[in-house]
């Protein structure tokens, strides 16, 4: 227990730094994944092949190499960060991004045929049906899901610690080897504030998924 | 679906459309001829680079990569196999009709979704003295049954009402409608979902690296490490290849699946795509 | 539907000649195979004896430590620590083959010691006190100090005060690490191995890779026209011990008889050269045994 009082100023820093990683990475990758459901959909097939083919790729590639790519690979192309949190973001939004636009364009399916029909019938363009009429009720559905990528993406930013981004996990190796005799509470310690994020998103999914169902 | 959602293009639509396309992909032909051209001004592409692949040291490069293969689909193969059926398990008590059953299987469910894989695997590892194989099955195990337990959930909650009275109808117990009319629709309807975490689970082997357990990631690293810096990128460039490669072959599957499902359920209500699986790291 | 046939066949072919090329693979056996003492004698109930009649030992060590404990190509773990190892094990009258070799990570050392899931940890472990309260320790059989790899035309750092408040990359919770930021007040930029902290310092997003000297010396070698040590001048004293099970006293004072039987045979030096020698040529000398 002494080793995680006496350590607290390290997890809290890394603990800030794992919450800024996930919160930046998940807003951008958010926006990108319904962009890129978006694509999904379209009428234009390069829009749909571009997005079909980044979804796969992103999706079945370990995110360690992703992050190879991203904070190795792109500064010998003259892509270079001052700060190694932005390759972090881009590997973390990257990865994230495919499997939010996986989850959308699920939500998309989801919403029952008559409303797109109905949107057409009275005029509305493809931004519009899209943008006024499905996706509206197509991100309702998929707020639970999205909240599980995202807490998924809370954890996955452990994987920045091993590309010069000093966060939570980080700290715990770290903590790890100078309290070599108290390994379980240097653990306990990273474990807990993990779940400090992770167990609140997870109870917000299961309230908003008994409010959608009441709304249906 | 998408069909509904824009009418036909037009010849003009079509035509724009057309040149939008070409348009689009010659600029990303070009940026990445741009990469891979600043990658090769660096010698990155240079013979000497990739002769580990087949040259003097290939046998042992190669069969470094195979080892970590085998290792990876093993550890995968035997953490799914005993994960589904857990996750069932942990899906019946989670929508048991006791309180003090279904309270604090949701509290343990929370908890384990919750936990980074590779803090798992590291108590095991630590509090229960195992090999590593069985730290990182563990922690695997633990991990995706609760996924598995989610989506098996989700799965019988969307099935009609109708099906689980007319069990109970027909005098079968709760327990027996579960297991005989209920999970058998869940599984099928979840189908895609289900085989989308296992593309999630494998790629999650590689997490073992923190318990020294030798998987394909781990191989490609200790490669790397032990070739030098000049063989970063080979290693790494190869690692990626082999797990696009595994996993697109996992997630195909998990298409073709979709679509057999959607056939035979015509008509029937709408099905989950592959979005139900979990993005966990690696 | 031609095309992914055909595709398949290919891949085929390739993990077809893969198999072939491994299966005439000979083992490239690398490091020294000491010959084992022929049936030692030890007092009976000694952790020795014990050993001595198994036949095998367990030793933990490093499996990504470069000219100390490094694992080849060929699966094997080679390096400085894994031919004292060798040796040690000799002694005991186990063969080399017979030795399991276990990866110990920072993290795990101890634990590992305690539970019984190796018998000695020779992993570039650091003598100190806190692990002193858990394990006990035979040697130090090297002293390494840590030091500073900069980029060759870099010539603003000279000593480790000149990094403050500047980007030093080092392994995660790796003991440099923590010394660079607590003791110089340097920014630690963490990377999972060495290798991969060599690609920001080329890039000049950082401006230092540190760690023990021996290690950095390999690169060196390795790109001479790439990359400097800052100073030949280390900054800190890591003595390299033998972790054992706490209270095995007399497992550790023959430990530490049979070090200082290497140093005054050949065994140390030959060990010394054929790993990290190849870098550093001075072999070293065995630093004072500590016999607490």
């Amino acid at each position: 227990m002494d080793a995680i009082f006496a350590s607290l100023p390290q997890y809290w820093d890394g603990f800030l730094r794992t919450l800024f990683l996930a919160a930046v990475s998940g807003i951008i990758a958010l926006v990108i994944g319904t962009l890129l459901a978006a694509m999904r959909v379209s009428p234009v097939a390069a829009l749909r092949g571009f997005s079909m083919f980044f979804v796969e790729v992103a999706r079945n590639t370990p995110l360690t190499i992703i992050f190879f790519f991203a904070a190795i690979v792109l500064p010998r192309l003259g892509i270079k960060f001052d700060q190694f949190e932005v390759a972090a973001i881009i590997a973390l939004s990257g990865y994230t991004s495919a499997f939010v636009a996986e989850a959308v364009r699920s939500g998309v399916n989801s919403v029952p045929v008559g409303q797109a029909e109905a949107a057409r019938s009275i005029g509305l363009t493809f931004t519009q049906v899209l943008g006024l009429i499905i996706l509206p009720q197509a991100l309702r559905t998929v707020v639970p899901p999205m909240i599980n990528i995202i807490i998924a993406l809370v954890k996955n930013s452990s994987v920045a610690g091993a590309f010069f981004v000093l966060e939570l996990f980080g700290y715990g190796k770290q903590l790890a080897n100078e309290y070599g005799d108290k390994v379980l509470w240097v653990l306990v310690g990273v474990a807990f504030f993990y779940l400090l994020i992770t167990v609140p998103l997870g109870i917000l999914a299961h309230f908003v998924e008994r409010k959608v169902a009441i709304a249906r | 679906m998408s069909s509904v959602l824009y009418d036909v293009p037009g010849p003009k639509a079509r035509l724009y459309s057309f040149f939008g396309s070409v348009a689009g992909t010659l600029v990303i032909l070009g940026v990445l001829a741009i990469a891979v051209f600043t990658l090769a001004q660096q010698g990155i592409f240079d013979a000497n680079r990739w002769e580990i692949f087949y040259g003097t040291e290939a046998p042992d490069v190669w069969n470094l990569i195979l080892q970590g293969l085998g290792a990876t689909l093993a550890a995968a193969a035997v953490s799914a196999v005993i994960a589904f059926p857990l996750g069932v398990a942990l899906c019946l008590l989670r929508i048991s009709l006791v309180p003090w059953i279904r309270v604090p299987t949701q509290v343990v469910l929370e908890f384990l979704r919750g936990m980074p894989v590779v803090l798992m695997m590291f108590f095991v590892l630590l509090v229960f003295a195992t090999s590593q194989f069985v730290a990182v099955v563990a922690g695997l195990v633990l991990y995706n049954s609760a996924i598995f337990a989610e989506i098996l959930r989700a799965g019988i909650q969307s099935l009609p009402k109708g099906q689980r009275e007319a069990g109970l109808a027909i005098g079968l117990q709760s327990f027996q409608s579960r297991m005989i009319i209920e999970l058998p629709q869940a599984i099928r309807r979840m189908l895609p979902s289900l085989v989308a975490q296992l593309v999630v689970l494998l790629k999650d082997t590689s997490l073992g690296f923190i318990v020294g357990y030798e998987e394909l990631l781990r191989k490609i690293q200790i490669m790397a490490d032990f070739l030098g810096p000049n063989f970063l990128f080979p290693a790494f460039f190869m690692g990626a290849a082999i797990y696009i490669l595994i996993n697109i072959a996992v997630s195909r599957l998990a298409i073709a699946i979709e679509r057999r499902g959607s056939k035979k359920a015509a008509g029937g209500v709408e099905h989950a795509t592959a979005a139900g699986a979990v993005p966990t790291a690696k | 539907m031609k095309a992914p046939i055909t595709r398949r066949k290919s891949l085929l072919v390739a993990a077809a000649a893969a198999l072939a090329l491994t299966l005439s693979a000979c083992g490239g056996s690398s490091g020294s195979n000491p010959s084992p003492v022929q049936k030692p004698s030890f007092a009976a109930g000694s952790s020795m004896e014990k050993l001595a009649n198994a036949g095998t030992i367990k030793i933990g060590t490093k499996f990504d430590q470069p000219l100390f404990g490094q694992k080849g190509l060929d699966g094997k773990p080679v390096g400085f620590d894994v031919e004292i190892g060798k040796a040690i094990a000799a002694k005991l009258g186990i063969a080399a083959d017979k030795i399991e070799w276990v990866e110990t990570v920072s993290a795990n050392r101890e634990s590992f010691i305690e539970q019984g899931r190796v018998d000695l940890v020779i992993a570039t472990y650091t003598i100190n006190d806190a692990r002193k309260q858990k394990v006990d320790f035979a040697g130090p059989y090297y002293e390494a100090g840590q030091a500073l790899l900069v980029n060759k035309s870099d010539s603003s750092i000279t000593k480790p005060e000149d990094v403050k408040g500047k980007k030093v990359c080092s392994v995660t919770g790796s003991t440099p690490a923590k010394t660079i930021v607590e003791k110089y007040g340097a920014e630690l930029v963490p990377a999972a191995t060495y290798t991969a902290c060599l690609e920001p310092l080329r890039n000049k997003q950082v401006v230092a890779v540190t760690t023990d000297n021996v290690i950095l010396a390999g690169y060196v070698d390795k790109e001479p026209d790439a990359f400097k040590l800052a100073s030949d001048q280390t900054f800190t004293k890591e003595p390299y011990g033998i972790g054992l099970k706490k209270g095995d006293t007399a497992f550790r004072s023959w430990i530490n008889d049979q070090l200082e039987a290497f140093a005054k045979d050949d065994t140390y030096k030959k060990a010394w050269e054929s790993t990290a020698g190849k870098v550093i040529k001075t072999v070293p000398s065995l630093p004072k045994i500590d016999r607490y």
